[in-house]
């Protein structure tokens, strides 16, 4: 048993080495990634063999070659090897080639643009401090904090920041790109193979809360899809109950925050009870297979509008602790958490 | 003609000392210092990621601190402990008694310590730099990071940027005039050949990002347009210039360890280095590719396709000079007789160390799969490979060798051998893992994580060996004072199997460095003269008198006004509640002022003529009685 | 290293610059620091090169720039190459006095390029070209004001190298000072060639 502790060991090592498949860019869940991943293993063989052939010939050499006791004679002195000295040149190059050639046709393959294609959703996302904008262009949309997608179609994305440099990245379904200022827009595409969540984030430094700007993708059906644009297109649920606390929430929140589909300052709130987390931060439920409980997104709302910086330090939505009263404060909660897609509602466990 | 000078004591002789052993020996101990501070940093950081959402330390002060971690290692740590090396073994192995400039060798010691202080008062002033050690725009910018923290990263960068420089200009003039006769470029041994070559890298590294400072201090401070969109600048501009800077710069980093881990295992296997001259050769590619690849770093900016295959394949090229590297060195061992001191675990522990961050390198060349690993914890784990693994393993192997020539005491080689392992194990824990992370999907620079995303183990094991590789520096910190205890009582060779022109003179070295300047008659200069059955290398010159440069104070003091004109920038819009301050700064006079004192003993220096001293015959003899 | 010499003026050599082993270092030392500068300037040709169309609300290049008074003050600046390179020939020969002279002649050629491109910056400014109006007229005064700063720095460098060789007379530690200084004054030459063209003549065409 004892002898089999170690295996056991590396076998747990290897095993935890895939990581979440919402997560890992080592179990991947869409062709972007998957070729990412095939190239890394290419790769990864490659540097494992230059790697035992080192540690090999190191190991050997020293203990084979290691001075003994009294061992006092000068070892022959020798100047080099030609022929030793080439096929170190050139095997390293061969193995390089093979590496490269890979490399080149995958650089080209992920720089395709697919914006022109009919079939595939042309998404432009803005990277703020630190939270993510995501407009539907062709569909007149704007969300933030969730990027909703259709399973097995192309997302041609458009890539800006509206203040720093962020990057994008959902490490399962695709490898980052950077979002830079006007003059440096950049395009890349993703796609999820099956439906399901998957986690984002920035990947360049970008201030205070870098570690805390996340975001996900949730990949649903072809027909939840159309059902979601078609809600996300329609009029924005009216507010119900007290006027005065109707009032405040425009005055409060919908300065900044838009409810319809108007580009504002801060993420858009439609649909905001059928969001995976609050400040893209909070999450409402730790994997897709667990239901996002309305309870659990009040508590998190309570705690964003009341004490944003102590979330998400750095950020610029001011704390509404004093300025709310309890009752507007209910009110504005409960608006928000119950605003539930339909579209989504399956997905979402609600 | 002898000049009286005054010789000074005290603190004096080493503010005022231009001799090149004295400028390594104060590199060591400003790079200790400053070393010592990055370390502090890295461990802050290691425990704030102890677990997640952890709140050691908050999301401002942990970009303080990977940014301070990240630029007080490069350019404050790692560069003055390889110059310190060069500074003190160079000229004793091409068998020169100075260096080509021994003013400016101390003037750029000083501006280099000063720069280095002015950027770590930031700690003190309450405003320290947090745009990363990249500073990328915009987050650099004004507008992002408002307080003189960024101006204290591209002030004092810039100061003890014109150091190096100064530091590299005079490594190129001495090994290009100052060779001892015999001693041709193919002779040389390798750590002067990568001091050469680093030398050079540094001549044409360091001036772009001296420029690219100066760009980004004129828009903080002065309204400039180089990086501020609105009005047309572009922020990519300036990753290409750090990047063109920066990747050499790696370069400038690890070559001399290149050279030490050479010298080293040469020495340690008593057998001569295996494909010399491709060893050479391999250095002078590197350095040349070094400057072809920066673009690599920029993969996920969004060059475009043609770019980034281009600078795949061209980063790829490296590992071949590379490879050539590593396995010269296992077949200068390879029939050897290989003494494990702890200078030679060092050395040899580097080897795969080093090849892992190798290989590492590779996979992040190939563009579209560092589209995942770009930003992450696999590229953390990649550079502190060839960093740590690389160059302060080489370094440690480097101090260890040469400790007796500076000091005249050997170090405890057990304690030694325990430190070395410490360090070793506490590095692969530290570092291997976090390969994982970053493949895993965490990304770097990040001051928390949540909790659940399988990453708590992986950092818990990566703090722990951190906590490893600081008690490891501690005890070799304890093995310096030990041995600072010990009589000096050392002979030339003490390791006895001493190969090159420095381990024919006594140890510590006097202050002429050879009583008479040798005749080189080979590679391995002196291992050639031992076989031979000579006690000593033979003389290319009768005794005679030795001419010797003066001490100047004025190196120092003209750092000391580039220290006064950094602050006096910096503050110049501030207002201080005082209205004398606010005058003095305000009006540029502090600047002013700085400038002053440096251009003005700039000028003392030109009209002065500096005669220097001698050393004569008679002196020398009695010197030689009392060693 | 050997001492610096001070009694052989009857044989001066035929390269007094390189005769002692300071002056070795020197010349090669400045050689050296010639291939950073250059480096810098280079970084700051890109830099201007990558902005240069980038003129915001300020007025262009086109506009902004008078070939007649540029291509007078690069006639100035080459004319001082020259009268340089007599002062370095007179050095070679000895003749101290005629050393002095063609010295005396490049800084005052220096002093008219830093005036006539003062001047030039003043109209610029008066024109709404200043430093903070867009990235062309930051990358472009950065560019043309380091050169300048070069100048200026050389003009004062020289005028110091003047008194001392007056006081001291030319020997073998004054004349390798002469002698960098002079590359020196070439090298900012060629980069004002390289500014000519590339800030200027480009300016006005494209």
């Amino acid at each position: 048993m004892k002898r089999l502790l170690p295996l056991f060991a590396g076998l747990v090592l290897l095993l935890s080495a895939c990581g979440r498949s919402d997560l890992s860019t080592l179990n991947p869940q869409g062709p972007v990634a998957d070729k990412q991943f095939d190239l890394m293993l290419l790769a990864i063989t490659i540097m494992t063999i230059v790697v035992v052939a080192v540690f090999g010939i190191a190991i050997y050499v020293v203990i084979r070659y290691r001075r003994r006791p009294g061992q006092e004679e000068i070892p022959k002195q020798i100047e080099g090897n030609h022929k030793l000295e080439v096929i170190w040149t050139v095997i390293p190059i061969l193995l390089l080639i093979i590496l490269a050639v890979p490399t080149v046709k995958y650089v080209f393959a992920f720089a395709e643009d697919y914006s022109g294609d009919p079939d595939a959703v042309n998404v432009k996302v803005t990277g703020h401090q630190f939270w993510w904008e995501f407009e539907y262009t062709d569909l007149g949309i704007n969300t933030a904090h969730d990027l909703v997608i259709p399973k097995g179609k192309k997302i041609a994305i458009e890539l800006r920041t509206a203040d720093v440099l962020h990057s994008f990245w959902v490490p399962a379904i695709a490898g980052k790109m950077d979002t830079n200022p006007q003059g440096n827009v950049n395009k890349m595409f993703i796609e999820a193979y099956e439906a399901g969540l998957y986690r984002g984030k920035c990947a360049e430094f970008c201030g205070q809360s870098h570690a805390l700007m996340e975001f996900k993708v949730k990949s649903v059906s072809e027909e939840t899809f159309k059902a979601w644009v078609a809600e996300m297109k329609a009029e924005p649920k009216a507010f119900e109950g007290d006027l005065k606390v109707a009032e405040s929430f425009k005055q409060n929140c919908l300065t900044c925050h838009a409810i319809d589909n108007a580009p504002a300052l801060g993420p858009n709130l439609k649909g905001f009870g059928s969001r995976e987390a609050v400040a893209g931060i909070m999450l409402n439920r730790e994997t897709a297979d667990e239901p996002i409980e309305q309870a659990v997104v009040e508590e998190h709302l309570r705690q964003w509008i009341t004490e944003p910086q102590k979330v998400k330090p750095g950020n610029t939505m001011p704390a509404f602790k004093e300025q709310l009263s309890e009752e507007e404060l209910d009110g504005i909660v409960k608006y928000l958490a119950e605003y539930k897609l339909e579209s989504l509602k399956e997905f979402n466990k609600q | 003609m002898a000049h009286t000078v005054k010789r000074h004591r005290g603190i004096m002789d080493w503010l005022t000392t231009v001799d090149h052993k004295k400028i390594g020996i104060l590199y060591l101990l400003a790079g200790a210092l400053f070393f010592g501070i990055g370390g502090i940093e890295a461990i802050l950081i290691r425990i704030q990621l102890i677990k997640p959402m952890n709140d050691f330390v908050d999301a401002q002060t942990f970009n303080e601190l990977i940014t301070m971690h990240g630029t007080t290692m490069i350019f404050l740590g790692a560069m003055p402990i390889i110059l310190a090396l060069m500074n003190v073994i160079v000229p004793l192995q091409i068998g020169a008694r100075d260096v080509a400039f021994p003013f400016l060798n101390a003037l750029g010691f000083w501006t280099f310590f000063f720069g280095g202080i002015l950027l770590n008062l930031s700690w003190l002033i309450g405003s320290v730099p947090d745009a990363g050690w990249t500073s990328y725009l915009p987050l650099a910018s004004v507008d992002y990071s408002n307080s003189h923290g960024v101006d204290f990263y591209t002030i004092g960068l810039q100061i003890s940027g014109l150091g190096t420089l100064i530091g590299g200009i005079n490594f190129l003039a001495t090994i290009i005039n100052m060779r001892a006769p015999g001693m041709s470029f193919m002779r040389m041994p390798m750590f002067t050949w990568a001091s050469f070559i680093t030398s050079a890298l540094i001549l044409f590294a360091f001036p772009a990002v001296t420029v690219g400072l100066i760009l980004l201090m004129f828009d903080r401070l002065f309204g400039g347009n180089f990086f501020y969109v609105p009005n047309g600048g572009n922020v990519v501009l300036w990753q290409h210039i750090f990047w063109i800077f920066g990747h050499p710069e790696v370069y400038i980093l690890i070559l001399p360890a290149f050279g030490i881990i050479s010298d080293v295992v040469s020495t340690f296997s008593r057998k001569r280095l295996f494909g010399y001259s491709s060893m050479v050769f391999a250095t002078v590619l590197i350095g040349f590719l070094g400057f072809m690849v920066w673009a690599h770093h920029m993969f996920a900016v969004g060059l475009g396709p043609v770019a980034n295959a281009l600078f795949s394949i061209a980063t790829m090229l490296i590992a071949v000079p590379t490879g050539i590297k590593i396995f010269n060195w296992l077949f200068t061992m390879w029939g050897g007789s290989i003494q494990f001191t702890a200078a030679n675990m060092y050395a040899i522990s580097f080897i795969p160390t080093f090849v892992m961050g190798g290989v590492t390198g590779v996979m992040l060349a190939s563009a579209p799969a560092d589209f995942q690993f770009h930003d992450t914890y696999f590229v953390v784990a990649h550079f502190h490979y060839t960093i740590v693994g690389g160059l302060v393993l080489g370094l440690f192997a480097g101090l260890h060798y040469w400790w007796p020539k500076m000091f005249g005491r050997m170090l405890n080689e057990p304690l030694g051998k325990v430190t070395f392992w410490l360090f070793w194990i506490g590095f692969q824990l530290t570092f291997f893992i976090q390969h994982f992370l970053g493949l895993l999907g965490m990304q770097r620079r990040v001051f928390t994580y949540l909790p659940n995303q399988g990453f708590d183990k992986m950092n818990l094991v990566s703090t722990i060996g951190a906590i490893m590789m600081g008690v490891g520096v501690i005890l070799f910190l304890v093995n310096v004072v030990i041995t600072s205890t010990k009589p000096k009582n050392l002979g030339n060779d003490p390791w006895g199997d001493g190969r090159t022109l420095e381990w024919t003179i006594p140890s510590p070295v006097p202050e002429y460095n050879f009583k008479q300047t040798p005749l080189v008659r080979g590679y391995d200069a002196w291992w050639k003269e031992k076989m031979e059955g000579n006690t000593e290398m033979p003389a290319a010159e009768p005794v005679g008198s030795i001419h010797m440069p003066s001490p100047s104070i004025l190196p120092f003091m003209m750092s000391v006004g580039l220290f006064v004109a950094g602050f006096g920038f910096m503050f110049a819009k501030d207002d201080f509640g005082n209205t004398a301050l606010n005058f003095l700064f305000g009006n540029h006079l502090i600047a002013a002022f700085g400038l002053l004192i440096t251009f003005g003993c700039m000028f003392l220096r030109s009209v002065k003529d500096d005669h220097g001293y001698h050393i004569e015959p008679e002196e020398l003899e009695q010197k030689g009685v009392k060693a | 290293m050997s001492a610096p010499a001070h009694h052989v003026d009857d044989q001066w050599p035929h390269e007094p610059e390189k005769a002692t082993l300071e002056g070795r270092n020197k010349v090669i030392g400045f050689w050296l620091f010639l291939g950073g500068e250059a480096v810098l300037f280079g970084t700051l040709f890109a830099t201007f090169l990558a902005l240069r169309n980038q003129i915001g609300d300020g007025p262009s290049a086109a506009e902004l720039f008078k070939l007649p008074m540029i291509a007078t003050v690069t006639a100035i600046l080459l004319v001082s190459s020259l009268t340089s390179v007599f002062a370095i020939q007179a050095m070679h020969r000895k003749e101290v006095k005629a050393m002095l002279n063609w010295l005396i002649v490049t800084v005052i050629l220096g002093f008219c390029f830093l005036g006539m491109e003062i001047y030039e910056f003043v109209e610029y400014v008066h024109e709404g070209h200043t430093f903070t109006t867009s990235a062309f007229s930051s990358s472009f005064y950065t560019l043309v004001g380091f050169h300048g700063a070069h100048v200026a720095f050389g003009v004062a460098w020289i005028s110091i190298l003047i008194a001392q060789v007056r006081k001291k007379g030319l020997n073998l530690v004054t004349a390798p000072k002469v002698y960098v200084s002079a590359i020196y004054w070439h090298f900012i030459d060629v980069v004002w060639v390289f500014i000519f063209t590339v800030v200027y003549l480009m300016g006005k065409v494209g």
